[in-house]
């Protein structure tokens, strides 16, 4: 009972005290009785210098007899924070009626802290997944408008190169990627091998792994040629399988952008998209000339033909497809690269593959509703030489320009190849050991400045640029080349008959080159 | 032939206005249906069930009071409010008491403010007792069954017992004369004194318009994990802690503060709706009462409620699955929050977004003017509806008396 008076008047600060009910005759002596209290724990809390609570006075006071188990209470300040205690009041006035009983009683708890109050780094970690989880859920239900996204039906042509490796991983991660059901249809020249088997079973998408009898042949223009009897039979695939969703064109050697994914989303039967252009060469020295000819092509005539480097769609003003970009090859006119290893700027066709996508639906045999400005695909006639997608149009004006009306380049074209009669480790698994060995050296510089190389050829290597490191060993005139072109070791060095060291930097410079070709 | 097609024709139309919902959410997004312990009666429409007579009471019970503080209308306890002006217009109201299967009281007991905008109840008890007495004098309909069939809406702290102190509030008890009227009220907790078995439970007023007026795209992903904004000491009359919400809040705070999961302060952000859109949890903790406005304002953007208050009475509790739909922690497992909810599987936490981005939940808890179908004045009239039809001892006997006017404190008894 006193604690309640003493309740009632430590708590009527709450809001203004217009508490009509006072029992005022019979508590008088025990409100001066609190006072009286009140003040002495006033100087105590001055004499000690922090605020003393009366309950703790009331508590030391009180006989041992009361069985109530209240603790002293919680001071936020104090250092040792409390760890479990037992949250009740039950000096205060009890919470029910005699019925039933409840767990929450009223009055003063102790505020329960755990022994050590920091994060959890595994918990984050599962709050995390959990917070993932839940954003997929949003976007699945909410990403793409709302509408079902549609599988994507890539279409990879590719042979057993040296460079395939490092193609088909590209196209793969970016496959692996793109948050939509991925059907890649990969066509191999010279027939299914298990080196490309066996880079595409890691993907982890289904795959369908087909073969084509022809070999790939060594000119970029029969290459492209081969190519699109490849591209042609995947699309027979498609229509075969009956495969739904959007179709597009994986070259392995291009790199794609997660948004081209999820724009083509948008076609509705054939779209366009804008594709960079990357005419790299080997030849530092001819992509200079080469760019000062366009400058100066830029100066003599009127830039009617555009100088970036970009193929796609081109609109009017009002979104509406005129006609295409074309990537000017003007600048590398007769300096273009015939040969696969080449070194020279590849050049594209007029409108590559890659720029368009398709609904896969075209290429059906029913034309359930597809348009009439398309061509039935069953009848295409390969051998008449089908050079760009447009062939399968009937009107080429009813393409949809995709990527805010080719704005947007949302992928790179690219050719970069090998010497064609580069070898290399099968499956990368370097199994019998290796021809050559380097013995790592202590530093990394020289000791002998290298020697000017004498062919042709060297002075290619040399004007690379970056990263050339000379191989400090007896004079050897190895180099190394970041670039695609591979050569045969001048090997002057004693063989060593060393482990190959790919850790140090010395070795793995000598390493990564391509001295360590065995025959296929 | 000609009529039957007009009737079709009429039908349709009934049935496609009747499923346009007036509070637009973005997007479909993929919902499943509640059904509470009473079935699935969310979208129930009450009219036809059953029927309210408004008493006419002198304006010094409501208009003018309202007139004296228009602050009423946006308040957390602005239900009282809005609920008689929905029934006075509402298909429901019948202008012949004989028919009338429930009485209403239009008394607004919580609409004697503080400057600072708290209601003060130190009035409300007289002011009850005095409406109660006035329809006892002028109309035969209290007597006949000393107020069984009468429904009274007291959104107050701790309902009908009339103080914002808890301890007060239990020594108060329930008004005496309301020990047999049907009480509306927002308060819940099991085992309370000041909940009556057979209240209705409602939730506070959330105005619609401001927080339909704050929704963003949904697919704005959700990066917060949990989210809570309010005090966690009360440090104008619990300055020690311990007496405010029990301690829960101070225990979150002192548990969680430092933990980057947990964006928990004190501040008043202007963003605070966009905020718990993007938030998957929201803490609902109790305060000095165990109820919050915060349960409607998660449940309308989406975000589950993790509700701390040992043995709360959730808004419609029959009609609504609560414990599918939020997550209940005890307050004295606060210290291991954090373990409790990364601990939940994400597929049911996904149904609980699921169960949340049902439509009929977010009206549920809204009071929208003009009503709309499915709204809380809905669910009042259906929770009213179900308790029908009036058990026979509602009926007293002639000369039967059961309440005791004189009962409770004396300055009650004051006239108001």
């Amino acid at each position: 009972m006193k604690l309640s008076a003493l309740h009632q008047s430590y708590l009527n600060r709450r809001r203004s005290p217009l508490d009509s009910s006072a029992d005022a005759s019979s508590k008088s002596f025990l409100a001066v009785f609190w006072l009286v209290l009140h003040c002495l724990c006033c100087l105590i809390s001055l004499l000690l210098g922090f605020r003393f609570s009366r309950l703790v006075f009331f508590f030391l006071v009180s006989t041992p007899s009361s069985t109530n188990l209240y603790s002293p209470p919680f001071r936020p300040d104090l250092p040792p924070p409390r760890t479990d205690l037992n949250p009740h009041n039950a000096t205060a006035v009890e919470a029910k009626t005699s019925s039933s009983s409840s767990r929450v009683v009223v009055g003063r708890h102790g505020i329960l802290i755990r022994p050590w109050p920091h994060p959890d780094p595994v918990e984050v970690m599962k709050a995390h997944r959990i917070i993932e989880r839940v954003q997929r859920e949003q976007k699945a239900v909410f990403g793409s408008g709302g509408k079902s996204s549609r599988a994507v039906i890539a279409v990879t042509p590719t042979y057993a190169r040296t460079f395939q490796a490092l193609h088909l991983n590209g196209v793969m991660h970016s496959l692996m990627l793109a948050p939509y059901d991925v059907v890649w249809i990969v066509v191999e020249a010279g027939g299914a091998s298990n080196e490309t088997a066996s880079i595409i079973a890691k993907s982890g998408v289904r795959t369908i792994h087909v073969g084509f009898d022809q070999r790939m042949p060594n000119t970029w223009e029969d290459r492209g040629k081969v190519e699109v009897l490849m591209r042609l039979r995947a699309l027979r695939v498609v229509k075969e399988e009956k495969l739904d969703g959007v179709v597009m064109f994986a070259d392995d050697s291009n790199m794609h952008s997660m948004e081209f994914f999820d724009e083509i989303q948008n076609v509705k039967w054939f779209g366009a998209v804008s594709v960079g252009i990357l005419a790299h060469s080997g030849n530092a020295e001819e992509m200079v000339m080469s760019m000062d000819k366009r400058r100066e092509m830029e100066k003599e005539e009127s830039s009617s033909l555009s100088s970036l480097p970009v193929q796609g769609p081109a609109c009017n003003a009002t979104d509406k497809l005129i006609g295409w970009h074309v990537f000017n090859t003007l600048p590398y006119a007769g300096k273009s690269a015939v040969y696969i290893d080449d070194v020279a700027a590849v050049l594209p066709q007029k409108l590559e593959w890659c720029g368009f996508v398709l609904n896969s639906r075209i290429l059906w045999d029913e034309a359930e509703s597809k348009p009439e400005w398309v061509k039935e695909f069953g009848l295409l006639n390969e051998n008449e030489g089908v050079e760009s997608p447009l062939s399968l149009l009937n009107d080429p004006s009813m393409v949809e320009p995709l990527g805010s009306c080719g704005r947007q380049v949302l992928l790179w074209w690219l050719r970069v190849e090998a010497r064609a009669d580069s070898k290399f480790p099968p499956g990368w698994v370097i199994d019998p050991p290796l021809e050559i060995t380097v013995a790592a050296k202590r530093t990394p510089w020289p000791d002998v400045p290298p020697e000017p190389p004498t062919k042709k050829k060297d002075q290619m290597s040399l004007s690379q640029g970056n990263n050339v490191v000379v191989i400090p060993k007896q004079q050897q005139q190895q180099q190394q080349q970041r670039s695609s072109k591979v050569r045969k070791p001048k090997r002057r060095s004693k063989r060593n008959k060393h482990e190959a060291k790919p850790t140090d930097t010395t070795t793995q410079v000598s390493s990564s080159t391509k001295h360590h070709q065995e025959r296929n | 032939m000609k009529l039957t097609s007009w009737v079709l024709i009429f039908l349709a139309c009934n049935l496609a206005f009747s499923t346009i919902s007036a509070f637009r959410l973005s997007r479909s997004q993929p919902t499943e249906r509640i059904s509470g312990s009473a079935g699935d009666v969310l979208d129930d429409n009450p009219v036809g069930r059953l029927k309210v007579f408004v008493y006419e009471l002198p304006s010094k019970y409501n208009k003018k009071i309202l007139q004296k503080d228009p602050r009423c209308l946006t308040h957390m306890f602005a239900a009282e409010i809005y609920m008689q002006r929905f029934l006075l217009s509402s298909p429901v109201r019948t202008l012949n008491p004989e028919e009338a299967d429930w009485f209403y009281v239009p008394v607004y007991t919580t609409c004697d403010l503080t400057p600072n905008g708290l209601p003060l109840p130190f009035k409300s008890p007289r002011m009850m007792r005095s409406a109660i007495q006035l329809i006892a004098s002028n109309w035969p309909y209290w007597n006949r069954t000393e107020g069984a069939d009468h429904f009274f809406v007291v959104p107050h702290d701790f309902g009908a017992c009339f103080h914002y102190q808890e301890e007060k509030a239990i020594g108060r008890g329930i008004l005496p004369l309301l020990q047999r009227a049907t009480l509306v009220q927002t308060f819940g907790q099991r085992n309370h004194v000041c909940l009556k078995e057979g209240s209705i439970t409602v939730p506070p007023y959330a105005p619609p318009q401001k927080m339909q007026s704050h929704l963003i795209p949904g697919k704005t992903p959700r990066s917060i994990f949990v989210y809570f904004r309010g005090l966690f000491y009360d440090v104008g009359n619990d300055p020690e802690g311990g007496y405010y919400a029990r301690g829960a809040r101070a225990a979150v705070w002192e548990n969680f503060k430092d933990n980057p999961l947990f964006d928990i302060s004190t501040e008043h952000p202007t963003t605070y709706y966009e905020d718990m859109q993007r938030a998957i949890f929201c803490l609902c903790p109790l305060g000095w009462a165990p109820w919050s406005p915060r349960l409607v304002e998660a449940v309308i953007f989406g975000c589950i409620p993790v509700i701390i208050a040992d043995d709360i009475v959730l808004p419609f509790a029959d009609a609504i699955p609560w414990e599918d739909i939020g997550v209940f922690v005890d307050e004295k497992d606060v210290p291991y929050l954090d373990t409790i909810l990364t601990s939940i599987p994400p597929e049911v936490i996904l149904r609980k977004q699921r169960l949340l981005a049902n439509p009929s939940m977010k009206q549920a808890m809204l009071f929208p003017q003009p009503a709309q179908p499915g709204d809380a004045f809905h669910q009042v009239l259906n929770g009213l509806a179900r308790k029908l039809p009036h058990d026979r001892s509602v009926y007293l006997r002639p000369g039967e008396k059961l309440l005791n006017w004189t009962a409770g404190p004396v300055a009650d008894l004051k006239p108001w």
